[in-house]
């Protein structure tokens, strides 16, 4: 028994190796520039797969295998140069979070060209010669690659931090990560530390997928798994800190194992299998780690970024003629499906543009006047969704009272989880919004009996009088119109300008009576209710819903559409939704290659409108009627 | 004076399509999953070919309209409505993943229009969530597992281990062989599982921990990426050494080809050994896939082949697209797949195609299937008195 | 009458380092007080003590006569203390008179007001706050586009939102231009006269603290080593020595 659990202890070892090759990297990029680079996954799936070609390539033997290792290395940090000087190199003056956007639409990118490259077909590498067999270990046969990968991750890390403490490029690396505008009076060219940085972020990343060869096989979903769980360990860590990272790999890393050494247990009667935990616990872990230590592990509090991009301009209230043309609009809106008789789709494509409008209304409002940027919007969706759902199967509620009632589940669950979240900042809240929404969607997908588990509910259809579509879609916009209204209202009144204040400065808004923490909890929860009417909305506009409306890529797809939209502006969300929205739905009924082509619109937007869509708008009518004046 | 014209535009718009093309519409999950969906559109074009080639049905040509569903129910749903309301199909086919296969059988049932699940395995389909409007082609998940018990029973190994990805398939893949083994052999004892998630096992330390559970056989569910990595660890780990190994799917050549000289050998799987069926049907299937694709056939292929090939029959005997005929005609229809003869049960919708249990082995360098035979969907099924209790009353 | 601010035995340690070392003093209505002392003396650590941001270990702080001690900043704010930062601290995304606005709105406890329109709350008490540290003609302008100097005194006119007792002041001349140095105390001084407030000041700038102090406090290594009117410090040995260390003319600005 005590054998078996030291000999999971090496597994854990093995495997907390793996993870820090990939933390690393991103913990160095995000040290210094700030960047959260969702790219990273991609990288360490290229380098899979680059290693795998060469060393078919390079034949049998030692030299062939770590040869193509190599190579994927040098691949790796070619390719996120390219990616700095090509993509983000121009957007380092925009709003926070605004590079994510080109980075998600690296990831698109990068997965088509994977699949267009290696083709659909899973691809398994050869093992490490001379390392194929297994060493006997406490009377188990433990793989001798396993054991070099357990020596490789504290080797990696002894390396990086030499570079660190006795280089200078360590040192400006560590002044960057520290306070960039120091790098930049210490006469250095940033812009070539940055790009240096991403090569040897990418490099790491693909060296950590070149090194899994002899254990798992080339595969595209690969870039997604290790984004997620690069950033876990990265965030457990405390970013920018590399020690922090290898610790929190190996703390999740052994955690995982001893689940499944621990196997299925008897608790009280009923039977619990441990390895399902697998499915949340590193979420577990990083929630229980950030409202412990709101730094992570090691991290250490991050000095206040001074914004680098072009402060947020104040909110103005829209002028009479601008009122009339809304008022026509959302009229023009409601008489669409009489417009669409011939073209019945357009109705229910602008339900789901709707539905999306408000969720992404909800994210801003959180994100924008308060500041608050968060990764797990979905939970709050996919709440609203189950709750609709639940009270119409389990309680037989009709639909009315179902809709009206089920944001109400969006709205507690907001309310716990903000009370945590609001503490934080930044990067770590987002996180932890992030871990939150991934333990709600483990609970539904593992609670087959209520939820129906992975595979969802199904039969939640409107009620009679909704049932046309047409119908229902007036009764989105209804919904919708009102909830977006009643979302600015709250941003113009005293409490929307208390939540700005605490995002602008806390510590003014604190001194100067204005309780911040308080005030951005109860902003959260509006937010969270608001997403709640979406999700609602959303359960019985498709009749089904599944974990994927809690699910990480729905999040993201709030935070790529309030961005695209532009984070300073109320109509930013809006815009950034129904443009994305409908772009996706036309890219996706024009080409196999969709996903490429629809990371190149995104990419081309990011560099036209580096302040988003509406931000950009907005610009550029006050640089007109500059010009005017 | 309107609807005048309404009532004439109409007119010709039916009488337009009439002359034209029955369009069929078709969504599956071609971004989420291209290593089972190409193969699986490659079968259903070929077959699209075929039967126009041969003068179409009802003396109109077929056509698909294909879409891809970005692997979620809710963008399949609402591909789903822009196939019906704006491509005019006059029925819908495909999906992949069970839970988008479940919201689109869902909304057949509430637009009232036939669906043709190709390749969801869930039972759930043509059970418990079964609808008058949700047609199956492809073995459940039971069907699969009950194919494989058998063999599994005679071996009288006492002592199970059972290893699953953690989400709906895997657990009612392990219910179903736990319950029919049970029956099988009262005696039988689980003594380890493990249910690591879905594309992320850590498969050393789940090996390693089914290794220390000593047990006499294995009953694998893990498939793709997992699969491998399983397939890997355990031989390096020597956990498959004088065990019996029991694995759903992998000698699908979807699963068992990427693993090429490392396949396992010995195993009991349900696959598809294209290169090794000796039959008339099968025969005419791989030539003519062969000489149009220049590529083999995976077991996707057969599937969306077998797919457009049944609705093709359904629409000659329901003589119309009318959805009530061709419910009607899908009741009880009998066609012809490249495994053979099939028939849509009246009773759940479900197919009787079946799936070849054999044992994997490696031959040049590549995993194959060995010892194998053809076993009949309608083989494996439960009683009737037992399917009419799980599947609603239409 | 008691004083405004009564300071008494205050101490802090971080670690084993003493911040703050058993400092005791008051401060009258009506007085401007400054708080100097050289770099790392424990100034600001003392600022934050009695701001509320920080936490004694031992003392205790006094706001007539109430103990505002261990309270959070924004209680202590909320008793009547209004504050300034060292790098002034403004709300950016707003215009110059929506800062104060908001700064008013808290004051009348109406954060959770969810429904009015906060652009028209208190515009015309706003204004003539503006008015007063001399910004009315700013009112409309986006806080970010303020000049250095302009940001300063719009952080007063924030703080005197709250319609405070006792003003704190961390070094509220810092980065500013000569001439706006003085602009800015001459309003401090006219501020506490005509509103009967209480100023307690720390500033690097010894032309400023000489020219407009009523009296002075100097910190040294935690400690509270001199205080009194302007002419007895620069009369006093021991800040020389101490602070000054030997021969520096006291006249050179030191910020």
């Amino acid at each position: 028994m005590l054998s078996s659990f030291a000999v999971q202890f090496l597994n854990g070892l093995a495997g907390a190796s793996a993870l820090f090759l990939v933390a690393a990297g991103l913990s160095l990029i995000f040290g210094v520039s700030r960047i959260v680079n969702f790219a990273h996954g991609s990288l360490y799936m290229i380098g899979l797969y680059v290693a795998c070609t060469a060393a078919q390539a390079f034949g049998k033997g030692p030299a062939g295998f770590w040869g193509a290792v190599l190579v994927a290395a040098f691949v790796g940090a070619a390719l996120g140069a390219a990616i700095e000087i090509a993509v983000l190199r121009r957007i380092y003056r925009a709003p926070e979070l605004f590079q994510l956007l080109a980075t998600f639409a690296v990831v698109l990118l990068l997965r088509d060209a994977a699949l267009y490259l290696w083709g659909p077909e899973d691809i398994l590498g050869p093992k490490a010669p001379g390392l194929e067999g297994a060493i006997e270990i406490l009377g188990r046969a433990f793989p001798a690659y396993d054991l070099l990968l357990i020596a490789i991750g504290p080797a990696v890390l002894a390396a990086l931090w030499l570079l660190l403490a006795r280089t200078r490029f360590g040192l400006l690396v560590r002044a960057a990560t520290q306070d960039r505008e120091m790098v930049a009076a210490l006469g250095v060219d940033q812009k070539w530390l940055f790009t240096g940085v991403f090569a040897l972020g990418s490099a790491l990343a693909a060296l950590g997928g070149a090194l899994q060869m002899p254990r798992e096989p080339a595969n595209l979903g690969l870039d997604l798994v290790a984004i997620g769980e690069a950033f876990v360990v990265v965030v457990v860590g405390g970013m920018g800190s590399i020690p922090g990272a290898y610790l929190a790999a190996l703390l999740i890393a052994e955690i995982k194992a001893l689940c499944y050494g621990i196997g299925t247990v008897n608790v009280l009667g009923t039977s619990v299998a441990f390895s399902k935990l697998t499915l949340v616990a590193e979420f577990l872990v990083m929630a229980a780690v950030l409202v412990w230590r709101p730094w992570g592990l090691l991290g250490r509090a991050q000095a206040a970024v001074r914004a680098p991009g072009p402060p947020e301009p104040p909110l103005r209230p829209i002028g009479r003629g601008a009122s009339v043309a809304l008022a026509a609009l959302v009229v023009a809106l409601a008489f669409l499906p009489l417009a669409a008789r011939g073209y019945p789709y357009l109705t229910v494509l602008a339900i789901d543009i709707l539905i999306a409008v408000l969720f992404a209304a909800s994210l801003h409002f959180i994100m924008g006047p308060g500041g608050m940027p968060s990764f797990g919007h979905a939970a709050y969706f996919g709440l609203g969704a189950y709750g609709a759902a639940l009270l119409v199967k389990g309680l037989g509620a009709p639909m009315e009272a179902a809709l009206l009632l089920a944001p109400l589940a969006a709205l507690a669950g907001a309310l716990v989880f903000g009370w945590f979240a609001v503490r934080l900042s930044g990067v770590y809240l987002a996180m932890l919004t992030l871990a939150f929404a991934q333990i709600v969607w483990s609970a539904v997908f593992q609670w087959d009996e209520v939820t129906g588990g992975s595979n969802g509910l199904v039969g939640i259809w409107p009620s009679a009088r909704f049932a046309d579509r047409s119908a229902y879609y007036l009764l989105t916009l209804a919904i919708v119109v009102a909830g977006l209204a009643l979302l600015r209202r709250v941003a113009l009144s005293p409490f929307g300008y208390a939540m700005r204040a605490g995002r602008d400065s806390p510590l003014r808004a604190e001194a100067s009576g204005i309780p911040v923490a308080r005030v951005h909890w109860v902003g959260f929860a509006l937010a969270g209710l608001a997403c709640g009417y979406a999700g609602a909305l959303f359960a019985f506009a498709k009749g089904t819903i599944s974990p994927e409306t809690i699910s990480v890529g729905r999040s993201i797809d709030a935070l790529v559409m309030v961005l695209l939209g532009g984070v300073q502006s109320l109509a930013g969300p809006i815009v950034g939704a129904a443009t994305y929205t409908s772009l996706a739905d036309t890219i996706m009924r024009a080409t196999d290659y969709w996903r490429a082509l629809l990371g190149l619109a995104i990419l081309a937007l990011v560099q036209l409108f580096p302040q988003g869509l509406a931000g950009g708008a907005a610009r550029l009518a006050a640089r007109l009627r500059e010009r005017a004046r | 004076m309107k609807k005048v014209f309404a009532a004439l535009g109409a007119a010709l718009a039916a009488l337009g399509a009439q002359a034209q093309t029955i369009r069929l519409g078709e969504l599956n999950s071609y971004k989420a999953q291209p290593a089972f969906l190409e193969p699986y559109r490659k079968g259903w074009e070929l077959a699209l070919e075929e039967i126009n080639a041969a003068g179409g049905v009802l003396g109109r040509k077929l056509e698909v309209v294909s879409r891809d569903d970005n692997g979620n129910p809710g963008d399949a749903v609402r591909v789903a409505e822009e196939l019906v309301s704006r491509e005019n199909v006059a029925l819908l086919f495909g999906t992949f993943l069970s839970h988008v296969g479940l919201a689109v059988a869902d909304f057949a049932k509430q637009r009232r229009i036939l669906f043709v699940a190709a390749e969801p395995l869930t039972d759930k389909i043509t059970w418990q969530n079964g609808n008058r409007y949700t047609f199956r082609l492809r073995p459940s998940t039971y069907m699969q597992v009950a194919m494989l018990v058998p063999e599994a029973a005679k071996l009288r190994k006492k002592r199970w281990a059972v290893v699953y990805p953690n989400y709906e398939y895997g657990q009612s893949a392990v219910a179903s062989f736990r319950q029919l083994l049970k029956a099988a052999q009262p005696d039988v004892e689980f003594v380890a599982e493990q249910a690591p998630a879905l594309g992320r096992i850590d498969a050393g330390a789940v090996v390693q921990a089914l290794a220390d559970a000593k047990p006499e056989a294995i009953f694998n569910v893990t498939f793709g990426a997992d699969l491998a990595k399983f397939v890997r660890e355990g031989q390096t780990r020597g956990l498959f050494k004088d065990r019996a190994v029991f694995s759903l799917l992998t000698g699908e050549p979807e699963y068992l080809d990427p693993l090429k000289d490392e396949a396992p050998e010995g195993w009991w799987v349900t696959g598809y050994p294209w290169y090794a069926i000796q039959t008339k049907e099968h025969d005419a299937f791989l030539r003519a896939y062969q000489a149009r694709f220049k590529d083999y056939p995976r077991l996707g292929s057969v599937v969306g082949y077998a797919t457009v090939r049944a609705i093709a029959d359904a629409i000659r005997r329901a003589g119309s697209v009318d959805t009530e005929k061709l419910i009607a005609a899908f009741r009880g229809l009998k066609t012809t797949t490249p495994f053979g003869p099939i028939e849509f049960r009246a009773i759940d919708h479900q197919s009787t195609m079946g799936a070849y249990v054999g044992q994997t082995a490696v031959q040049q360098g590549r995993g194959v299937m060995k010892n194998f035979r053809y076993v009949d969907g309608a083989a494996v099924m439960p009683p009737d008195a037992e399917v009419r209790k799980l599947r609603p009353a239409d | 009458m008691r004083p405004l601010l009564e300071v008494a035995n205050l101490a802090k340690a971080f670690g084993g380092l003493v911040a703050v070392d058993d400092v005791s003093f008051s401060l009258a209505r009506g007085e401007l007080l400054a708080l100097i002392g050289p770099n790392g003396a424990g100034k600001s650590t003392c600022f934050n003590l009695i701001s509320g941001q920080l936490a004694p270990d031992a003392g205790s702080v006094r706001l007539e006569g109430r103990a505002i001690t261990g309270l959070s900043p924004r209680r202590i704010g909320r008793l009547g203390v209004g504050r300034t930062f060292q790098v002034a601290a403004t709300f950016a995304s707003m215009t110059v008179a929506e800062n104060v606005q908001t700064a008013i709105l808290a004051r009348e406890r109406r954060v959770f007001d969810v429904f009015s329109r906060a652009a028209r709350a208190h515009r015309t008490e706003a204004l003539a706050l503006l008015a007063e540290v001399g910004l009315a003609e700013r009112a409309d302008a986006p806080a970010s586009t303020l000049a250095y100097g302009d940001a300063k005194a719009l952080e007063l006119a924030i703080a005197l939102a709250q319609r405070p007792r006792l003003l704190l002041m961390d070094e509220p001349t810092a980065g500013m231009a000569p001439g706006e140095r003085g602009a800015l105390m001459a309003l401090a001084r006219r501020l506490v006269r005509e509103r009967g407030l209480g100023v307690l000041f720390t500033e690097h700038s010894m032309d400023v603290v000489f020219a407009h102090a009523d009296r002075i406090l100097v910190m040294a290594r935690g400690r509270l080593i001199a205080q009194g009117p302007p002419a007895q410090i620069r009369a006093d040995a021991r800040v020389h020595e101490v602070y000054f260390g030997s021969g520096r003319l006291l006249a050179s600005p030191a910020g």
